[in-house]
């Protein structure tokens, strides 16, 4: 089997079971985030919380609720990396230095997973069980409870309500994502990933030199990891070790992972907005990016157009044999175009090209498919933008599902959209302005550029994966990745949440045959038209010193 | 009804549907250029943050020029400068025509003298007055006006009956009839009265005429932003945002490169220090969206000028807005849909009697009856029948028989033979009277004509004794030409049209059916139009009317757009938010697609704009740092004589284009009337992928003609 056909097979295959499993599970979540029932568990954990389950939200006070619920998730995990030494199952692991524990308490509640640390030798088994994998989940249930609000916002008319951020988080995690995790931990385990709570083991290698193999309850991280979009890996290698990813076919199923939720949410957003042709359309609009980019990743890789791969013969560098060139690429577009951030071989070490793919993929916004969640959220953003411009195109006040898009969601749409290309800019400008932080890059010229920028794109737009290539344990690092983490998230959100409540207010507008309609191919080419373009444009010097220098010969 | 007969629109849908706004005359743009120039003015430019950033970049650049000066950085900074100056000779030309016709109003609002009455009630005498300027007048005074005299400020006519030269504001020679009471109450100051005497009562308060408002619209001296503009405005802020940070940050990636690549000498775009200043700054303004900053005041005011030009005049540019939200569109009959009055339109004669017959009987019976149906009736039996028209006076010995509200009918007697037409009920019962038995189908084809929604006229004679009916004239309301196909557009573009009568539920039926609308409200009091247009905005839909009428007011005010006939009061005029000096109903159509025309002509110019950004990414990257990185020239598929002709060469281009769009922005683009997703495909494909393909060739053929100036390679 040639390394192409073997590619578009595996990625054929991906397509297919995707294409099985959108429409049952956005049915399936739909009715979880509007059933009126709450079960047992549920109503255990709100009178613990003590919230009132059937009380309407509006969008100031959900976004103090998922502040609240961030901040105190913050200083729980940070407290608990802290205190390691002292607490149980810490493996006799040393208390986490006080930066790269803000950095790495912010990374895993914003759903980034950015690493500053290598995991098997840092953390202990509480750590990485009650405290990184309970926010692998409930970070995801945050960016999918934002979606929901502002899905909410156009589905609902003259009212104020925008749901219950409580009800959303607790429905999220464990009517959605336990039972999935459940499930495809097993998958994983026949797969041949370990579970258990074995400390080092002392393995004496080929050449003779000692080494510590932990192992740990990596199945039951490694499903929400992909499953909740975080990344975070048990070991450094993240999915390239082989505890974590075995075979060829858990690296499939962790991909069929990374992108089940994010493109069944498409269908939940149809069917809470009673027109599923609308989900589809958003569908479309993120099926579209993502298979041109795998493809051209692919290709790019495969091609290998560097000096190395030309002589060996194949771009291999950086990329596990278990997996090859195609598997590899494949899995490198999923985690950025989504925001996993989970690696199964070193983005640094792909093509110059290949390795802009990565970078672009994150700049878009993360939004074909994106985060879960975050990735719908984004992508209706970029709607509403597009709209407001093709609206004006047809000689009407633009709107969107029948609410229109006036100052104010315009003043938001816009607000959410220049947060992440300012951190990402403005992060990488300071890196590489001073003298001190540029000697923390390994490499020099384009490349190490590449590297800042990836760093800030991978940490503003909460992916978590790493280039690599730069020393980013330090103070400087941890913090600016962190502040860029906190606003990349939460500025966002603010702002998502504020456009649901200023929609939320709205009559809606009847549709006619004035009326732009979103349904249509017509619409979903100009939202992926005004997303790469606007996108391309902001970004494009900065790609140009970098990638693009050392790419184009 | 006081809404005159108007004839159908004069342009038929298939043929004329651009709207158009006049050609823009070159001369203009030079007569503008001082305004342009006063504009520089940070002050003034403040309400533009686009043009306003291009203005300090500028005054930026013309500092680094003069430090170091080079021909590449005073040939930029020139164009920079320019960059600004098109901008605001855009709006300056936008303001210029407004001005003109300001200054045809300021003419008309020349000071005159009132005679003001003094303690004068109605019916008094109008003897007593003592003579003050206009401006001394204050609501309420009572002033007397004749023929001669300029009429005072604006009011009502409260006593007497004039006829009225109002071109000064409408630009109709015509002479109209102001009468005291009804609906053709209102008077303008300003306006001459041809002959007679009004006492008018004064409703303005003094500086806030009709013509004062008017000549403040159309100058655009208060012109505020619309919501929608300011919308656009905020995205336009955005994207200058996000540019200025790209820019600014690009300078450290910059120094750093420069530092990996020793050895590479300094160019006028890239130093040790960075990219320099001066390209810096022309990156920033070429990929800021200064194309439509430059443009979307210009296009606003020109917008508004529009409906100038159709005498319309909005009290805000968010009527005009709105006019393109519209989705339902309520339309009186009279006037709008129809003629106005029932004509006759068939002779049903009764078995025995031939159609020729029946035709002159009923131009006999018609001969004196001056009303619009008994005139129709002779217009008929001439075109139908080729009957000639006859004078009354040329028949001789005949008695004419006028119409009274007891007979319902007229007719003539001569020579022996009696001829009438009528109401049936009348005609009949005189029939019967004098010994004739109508026959059965004279009544079937009454009702026939009354189901159809129709007016049925009975033709009776007695000649020879006997008295008979010969048919029956079937008068009906005549739909306007082209209404139709109208409404059918209207419906394209997903509009809803509503026609209001006073008829009753049958004959509105019938009348709707033939004009095409979408549907009615028969029977319709003012309480009926005010509650449908509240039902029809509390399911979303943006409402228009036309009125005239006191009785109007309250819908007016209620409508998104009311649009006042100026022969109306001055309630439904201070109602609406719209006047029609031309007091041609059928215009709100047109108002509607000025608004549409309006919103299109900002969507797709910010579409250029952003597309345009394409092109000079791929001829400003290149030339800043294909000396560091030589992989950078692939980029550079215009092939560009040199990195200081490139840069200069999009900085040309970039403030030309902003010329040559004016005309486009005044005029606003091509619009059809189709459906939404018609209209989108081909805005897409003019202005997306023509915004994306023109500048490749504009900057191209600039820098084919620049790469021969000295310091351009």
């Amino acid at each position: 089997m040639s390394s192409t056909f073997a590619g578009v097979l595996f990625i054929g295959s991906l397509i297919i079971v995707l294409g099985l499993t959108h429409r049952p599970l956005g049915d399936y979540m739909y009715r979880v985030y509007t059933s009126a029932k709450h079960n047992v568990v549920e109503r255990f954990i709100y009178r613990l919380l003590g919230v009132q389950p059937d009380s309407e939200q509006r969008w100031s006070v959900y976004a103090r609720s998922v502040l609240a619920f961030s901040l105190i998730s913050v200083l729980f995990l940070y407290g608990l990396q802290r205190l390691q030494d002292k607490l149980f199952l810490s493996l006799g692991m040393a208390p986490v230095t006080d930066h790269t524990a803000w950095n790495t308490a912010i990374s895993f509640v914003t759903n980034t997973n950015w690493q500053s640390y290598s995991g098997e030798s840092t953390m202990g088994h509480l750590v990485q069980m009650s405290g990184l994998a309970v926010q692998n989940f409930v970070s995801a249930a945050v960016g999918m409870a934002i979606a929901i609000a502002l899905v909410r916002g156009f589905a609902r008319s003259k009212t104020e309500g925008l749901g219950n951020f409580w009800v959303d988080l607790v429905r999220g995690s464990i009517r959605i994502l336990l039972p999935i995790a459940f499930v495809g931990a097993i998958v994983l385990v026949a797969g041949g990933l370990i579970q258990n709570f074995a400390g080092a083991h002392e393995l004496t290698t080929l050449t003779g030199s000692p080494q510590a193999i932990t192992g740990g309850p990596v199945a039951s991280q490694e499903v929400i990891k992909e499953l909740g979009n975080n990344g975070g890996g048990f070991y450094n290698t993240n999915s390239a070790h082989p505890f974590e990813n075995a075979t060829t076919w858990t690296n499939w199923f962790q991909i069929f992972l990374i992108f089940l939720i994010p493109f069944a949410l498409p269908r939940t957003f149809g069917r809470m907005v009673g027109q599923v042709k609308q989900g589809y359309a958003i569908l479309a609009v993120m099926v579209t990016l993502a298979v041109v980019s795998v493809v051209l990743l692919n290709v790019f890789e495969l091609a290998g157009n560097a000096t190395v791969p030309q002589a060996v013969g194949a771009a291999m560098e950086g990329k596990d044999v278990r997996f090859g060139v195609s598997n590899s690429a494949t899995f490198a577009a999923a985690t950025t175009l989504t925001s996993t951030g989970a690696v199964n071989s070193f983005h640094d070490s792909f093509t110059p090209l290949g390795g802009m793919m990565t970078m672009f993929n994150m700049m878009l916004g993360e939004v074909a498919p994106g985060g879960a969640g975050a990735g719908l959220y984004g992508m209706l953003v970029l709607a509403v933008i597009t709209v407001f411009i093709a609206g004006l195109m047809v000689g009407r006040t633009p709107e969107y599902l029948g609410k229109k898009i006036g100052a104010r969601e315009m003043k938001l749409a816009s607000m959410y959209f220049l947060v992440t290309p300012t951190l990402v800019l403005l992060g990488t400008a300071l890196a590489m302005g001073s003298p001190v932080q540029r000697a923390s890059m390994l490499n020099s010229g384009p490349h190490g550029l590449s590297e800042v920028l990836y760093a800030f794109t991978s940490a503003s737009n909460n992916n978590g994966s790493a280039f690599g290539g730069i020393t980013v344990n330090t103070t400087w690092w941890d913090v600016a990745t962190g502040l860029a983490m906190v606003f990349g998230r939460f500025l966002p959100i603010i702002f998502v949440l504020a456009l649901a409540g200023s929609l939320v207010k709205q009559a809606p507008v009847p549709a006619s045959a004035g009326t732009l309609p979103t349904h249509r191919p017509q619409f979903v080419g100009m939202v992926v038209g005004v997303t790469i373009i606007v996108v391309a444009l902001t970004f494009l010097p900065a790609l140009a010193l970098g990638p693009l220098a050392e790419g184009i010969h | 009804m006081s809404t005159p007969v108007l004839e159908a629109p004069g342009r038929t849908p298939a043929t004329e549907k651009k709207i158009g706004g006049g050609l823009l005359d070159p001369k203009q743009l030079v007569r503008s250029l001082p305004d342009a120039f006063k504009k520089l003015n940070p002050a003034t430019l403040w309400h533009n943050p686009v043009m306003l950033i291009v203005e300090a970049g500028a005054l930026f650049t013309t500092v680094l020029a003069i430090v170091d000066p080079s021909f590449f950085a005073w040939a930029t900074v020139i164009w920079l400068w320019l960059t600004v100056v098109f901008a605001n000779l855009a709006e300056a030309v936008a303001e210029g025509r407004g001005k003109a016709q300001a200054a045809t109003l300021r003419a008309a609002k020349r000071d005159t003298n009132a005679r003001r009455l003094k303690g004068w009630k109605p019916g008094a005498d109008a003897s007593q007055w003592d003579t003050v300027g206009a401006p001394e007048l204050r609501q309420g005074d009572f002033v007397v006006v004749e023929a001669g005299e300029i009429i005072p400020g604006d009011g009502d006519v409260v006593e007497g009956i004039a006829s009225v030269d109002e071109s000064a504001i409408t630009g109709e020679s015509a002479p109209v009839i102001r009468e005291s009471g009804g609906d053709r109450s209102a008077v303008t100051g300003g306006t001459k009265v041809l002959s007679d005497q009004i006492v008018v009562q004064i409703t303005q308060k003094p500086g806030e005429s009709f013509i004062d408002r008017m000549i403040a619209l159309v100058e655009g001296a208060n012109r505020q932003k619309t919501p929608n503009e300011i919308a656009l405005n905020i995205l336009l802020a955005a994207l200058t945002i996000i540019f200025l940070i790209t820019t600014a940050t690009m300078q450290p990636l910059a120094i750093f490169s420069k530092a990996n690549n020793p050895g590479i000498p300094d160019s006028l775009a890239l130093t040790g220090d960075g990219v320099t200043g001066i390209v810096l700054v022309s990156l920033l303004v070429c990929l800021i969206p200064t194309t439509i900053g430059a443009l979307l005041s210009a296009i606003g005011i020109a917008g508004m000028d529009r409906l100038v030009q159709r005498n319309v005049l909005a009290m805000s540019g968010r009527a005009v807005e709105a006019a393109g939200d519209v989705s339902t569109l309520l339309l009186d009959k009279t006037g709008t849909i129809t003629l106005g009055n029932r004509q006759a339109s068939e002779f049903v004669p009764v078995q025995g009697v031939t159609a020729e017959q029946l035709a002159t009987t009923a131009q006999l019976a018609s001969l004196a009856d001056e009303t619009p149906e008994g005139r129709s009736i002779v217009v008929y039996a001439k075109q139908a029948y080729g009957l000639r028209e006859r004078e009354p006076g040329e028949l001789a010995h005949a008695e004419w028989v006028n119409f009274t509200a007891q007979t319902r009918m007229s007719g003539v007697n001569l020579d022996g033979r009696q001829v009438r037409k009528g109401a049936a009920t009348a005609v009949m019962r005189w029939v019967r009277e004098n010994g004739g038995h109508p026959t059965d189908d004279v009544g079937a084809t009454v009702d026939a004509i009354s189901g159809s929604g129709g007016t049925p006229l009975v033709v009776g004679e007695i000649a020879d004794g006997t008295a008979r009916v010969l048919g029956v004239i079937h008068l009906k309301d005549v739909v306007k030409q082209g209404m139709r196909e109208r409404f059918d557009e209207m419906r394209r573009m997903g509009i809803r049209t509503v026609m209001i009568t006073g008829d009753n539920p049958l004959t509105a039926r019938a009348i709707a059916d033939e004009a095409g609308v979408d549907d009615f409200l028969a029977e319709a009091t003012p309480e009926d139009k005010l509650a449908l247009i509240k039902k029809e905005q509390e399911g979303g839909r943006l409402v228009a009317m036309t009125g005239d009428g006191t009785n109007d007011a309250p819908a007016l005010a209620q409508a998104d757009v009311g649009v006042a006939m100026n022969t109306g009061t001055s309630a439904a005029k201070e109602a609406g938010n719209m006047v029609d000096l031309d007091s041609n109903p059928t215009k709100l159509i047109e108002i509607v697609e000025i608004g549409k025309q309006l919103l299109i002509t900002r969507g797709a110019l910010t579409t250029f704009s952003i597309a345009n950004d394409i092109a000079k990414y791929f001829a400003i990257i290149p030339a800043m740092f294909a000396a560091v990185y030589p992989g950078l020239d692939a980029l550079n598929i215009m092939r560009l004589a040199s990195p200081q002709s490139a840069i200069l060469s999009a900085v040309i281009f970039n403030a030309l284009v902003i010329i040559a769009l004016i005309p486009l922005a005044l005029r606003g683009v091509r619009y059809r009337p189709s459906s939404a997703s018609k209209l989108l495909s081909r805005n897409l494909y003019v202005y997306g992928l023509g915004g994306i393909i023109v500048p490749f060739v504009g900057i191209k053929i600039i820098d084919l003609l620049i790469q021969f100036l000295p310091g351009m390679s």
